[in-house]
């Protein structure tokens, strides 16, 4: 079928299911193969270094495309998203250290407890439109690390629950290449469950939420039940995010879910582009770097010892100043960017998209 | 028994005084422009290092320095509006929130740069002795205190007045009801969100200045101007008399809670009698539900 397509440029579409087909053209398929055994080969050659930065951005990832799905789609903000990771690292490290529970019990029950938090938080955002879901979850975050930051105290881990790597069919999952891997392929998964999701009927239920509530209702789609779908979905991820990341680190403690924390996940999601799973991408792997890139810049600087007191100071400006210049003067974000980019190659010579409906 | 009782009152009395006086500032720039303001805690903080910076050189007088902190916050709002979320007006609400988060952070990280994150004394620095003061009965408030609590009852007064009477005040009220309609009557919509910007940052600068003649100033009064949120959605986001109700009910739930049950409570509890609220009546006790509808 896709041999028969035109050669020509422009979207030249027959039937629905080219509209909603994941990969659309054979450039498209060709570069997500190459992409894919870049991704596959990577760990064989990078540093540990590398090998645990990239680790990161896939654990970003998966919370940046939940919280993609809630806000870039939905239109709903939340500003909770640490407390929702919190729960499920929680979740996972209790029922590891205390029952001895498996990571294949662990990171179902992570879900399960995110997945409530989404039903308890999520209920005020029904009865009114507007900003309440931010409120709620901006709740939702300092109760969560409440009660963690209790269970540490009450049981004696005032530093932390360690927890030991899993083992799966007699294996430890244990070192940087195992679980470069086993995240990969939980992003990997957590994209595709987005992109279903968002070319489907819910997906695009939520996106006429996103535009306007009353209109939505009156297309008839049930605005309460998918909003709160998209928050139970989002949350149930963001924990399984943090479950996993509980594991990579074998470490879990509340310290590690700041509030700054889940200003990094908004900030993810405005730098790579409302809107857009390639942004949340993006926008993981933008904000996970970052940091990385300003400690080796000002390592470069004289006198670089005084400054590794104020490094956290110079992160937060510089991601207050990167967030702001997003806002104002690229709205669309990295995604943005790169659709741009791609008009100008899709159209050369020509600058402007043809009037639609000028030529059928 | 009966001082414990009394003593409870006076703190409750004193927080409510600190919760009113930040969450006032939430009011404001909500009821004109419909905007979460999520950066006051910060820009509160910002008003009390404003106290350190004046502090340093209007030693010798406390007054001036108080004064000269309080007109650059009123400066600093001003700017805010004007730099940031001038540019925000007329987008989505999600936008204009998400640009209070990111101008949060990057204060957050240059107050750090420029005033170090070590715990600061502005009323050492300015030769100021808070003293406690017995009342009758046997309770004791700080000067500081009492004189937060005076502020409170001062500004909301004023701001009442202001709003109800003064020319720009009815403005605002005009461009909180309905900017499309306001602006057609020859009202200047910048600079009547500019206005809110300033007096929100204002209240907040003056409460975070006494509270950090009061107990000093470290990173944790960000954490004071959050709570102060719960307080402002308590009573109702668009109302400043539910501002006042609702910072009482949060001060005492917290007072109560720490006094009662557990200490560690106290960065909770306001968080969950606001999850309590929204399920009951997200519109808060005073807030009107029509105009929430409308966001």
């Amino acid at each position: 079928m896709s041999d028969r397509m035109p050669r020509a440029s422009g979207y030249f579409r027959t039937d629905y299911a080219q509209e909603i087909a994941l990969t659309k053209t054979r450039l498209e398929r060709v570069s997500l193969v190459v992409f894919i055994a870049l991704l596959i080969a990577f760990p064989f050659v990078a540093s540990a270094f590398y090998l645990d930065l990239a680790t990161q951005v896939f654990l970003a990832a998966i919370g940046s495309l939940s919280l993609m799905l809630l806000t870039g789609f939905a239109g709903q903000v939340s500003l909770g998203h640490a407390g929702l990771l919190a729960a499920g690292a929680f979740t996972a490290g209790i029922l590891a250290k205390e029952l001895n529970a498996p990571i294949f019990v662990t990171l179902p029950c992570a879900a399960a407890a995110g997945a409530l938090l989404g039903i308890v938080f999520g209920l005020p955002s029904l009865r009114l439109r507007g900003l309440y879901l931010a409120v709620s979850t901006l709740a939702l975050h300092f109760v969560v690390v409440y009660l963690g930051g209790e269970y540490e105290t009450k049981r004696g881990f005032s530093t932390g629950i360690t927890i030991d790597a899993p083992v799966v069919a007699g294996l430890r999952l244990y070192g940087g290449k195992v679980w470069y891997f086993i995240l990969l392929a939980f992003a990997a998964i957590s994209l595709l469950i987005c992109a279903n999701l968002l070319r489907s009927r819910s997906g695009r239920a939520w996106r006429a939420i996103r535009a306007h509530e009353t209109v939505a209702a009156a297309l008839g789609i049930h605005v309460a039940a998918y909003k709160l779908l998209a928050f139970v979905i989002s949350s149930a991820m963001a924990a399984v995010a943090g479950a996993l990341f509980a594991y990579y680190r074998g470490f879990v403690s509340v310290e590690a879910f700041s509030l700054f924390l889940s200003i990094q996940y908004v900030a993810m999601i405005i730098i790579g582009g409302m809107g857009s799973l390639l942004g949340a991408l993006l926008g993981a792997a933008f904000v996970t770097l970052l940091p990385y890139l300003i400690e080796a810049v000002m390592q470069r600087l004289p006198n670089a010892q005084t400054y590794a007191d104020v490094l956290f100071a110079v992160n937060y400006a510089a991601f207050g100043v990167v967030m702001i210049g997003f806002l104002i003067f690229e709205p669309q974000g990295l995604s943005g960017i790169w659709r741009r980019i791609q008009g100008y190659f899709l159209l050369w010579p020509f600058k402007q998209k043809p009037i639609t409906g000028g030529r059928k | 028994m009966y001082e414990t009782v009394l003593q409870l009152a006076v703190n409750i009395v004193v927080l409510s005084a600190i919760y009113a006086l930040i969450a006032c500032g939430y009011v404001l720039i909500y009821r004109v422009s419909r905007v979460l303001n999520l950066a006051h805690g910060e820009l509160m903080m910002l008003g009390a290092y404003l106290l350190v910076a004046t502090a340093s050189s209007f030693s010798g007088n406390p007054i001036l320095a108080i004064a000269a902190a309080v007109v650059l916050s009123l400066v600093v709002g001003v700017l805010v509006y004007a730099l940031l979320m001038r540019k925000m007006t007329g987008e989505m609400a999600l936008a204009a929130v998400l640009a209070t988060v990111a101008l949060g952070i990057l204060l957050r990280g240059l107050m750090v740069l420029i005033w170090s994150a070590q715990q600061r004394y502005p009323g050492q620095d300015l030769g100021l002795t808070n003293m406690a003061l017995a009342l009758p009965g046997g309770a004791r408030i700080s000067i500081f205190a009492a004189l937060l609590v005076l502020a409170t009852a001062l500004i909301y007064g004023g701001l009442f007045a202001f709003l109800r009477f003064g020319n720009w005040g009815i403005r605002m009220r005009a461009a909180g009801q309905n900017p499309l309609l306001a602006a057609q009557r020859g009202i200047n919509l910048h600079a009547i969100y500019a206005l809110a910007w300033g007096l929100s940052t204002l209240t907040g600068s003056i409460a975070g200045m006494l509270i950090a003649l009061d107990s000093g100033l470290t990173n944790s009064m960000v954490i004071v101007g959050l709570k102060a949120f719960p307080a402002a959605l308590v009573g109702g986001l668009d109302s400043l008399l539910g501002a006042l109700v609702g910072a009482l009910i949060i001060a005492s739930a917290e007072v109560l809670s720490i006094q009662y049950i557990d200490p560690l409570l106290s960065d909770v509890v306001p968080f969950l009698v606001l999850i309590a609220m929204l399920i009951v009546r997200p519109w808060g006790l005073f807030g009107t539900r029509e105009e929430l509808d409308r966001v």
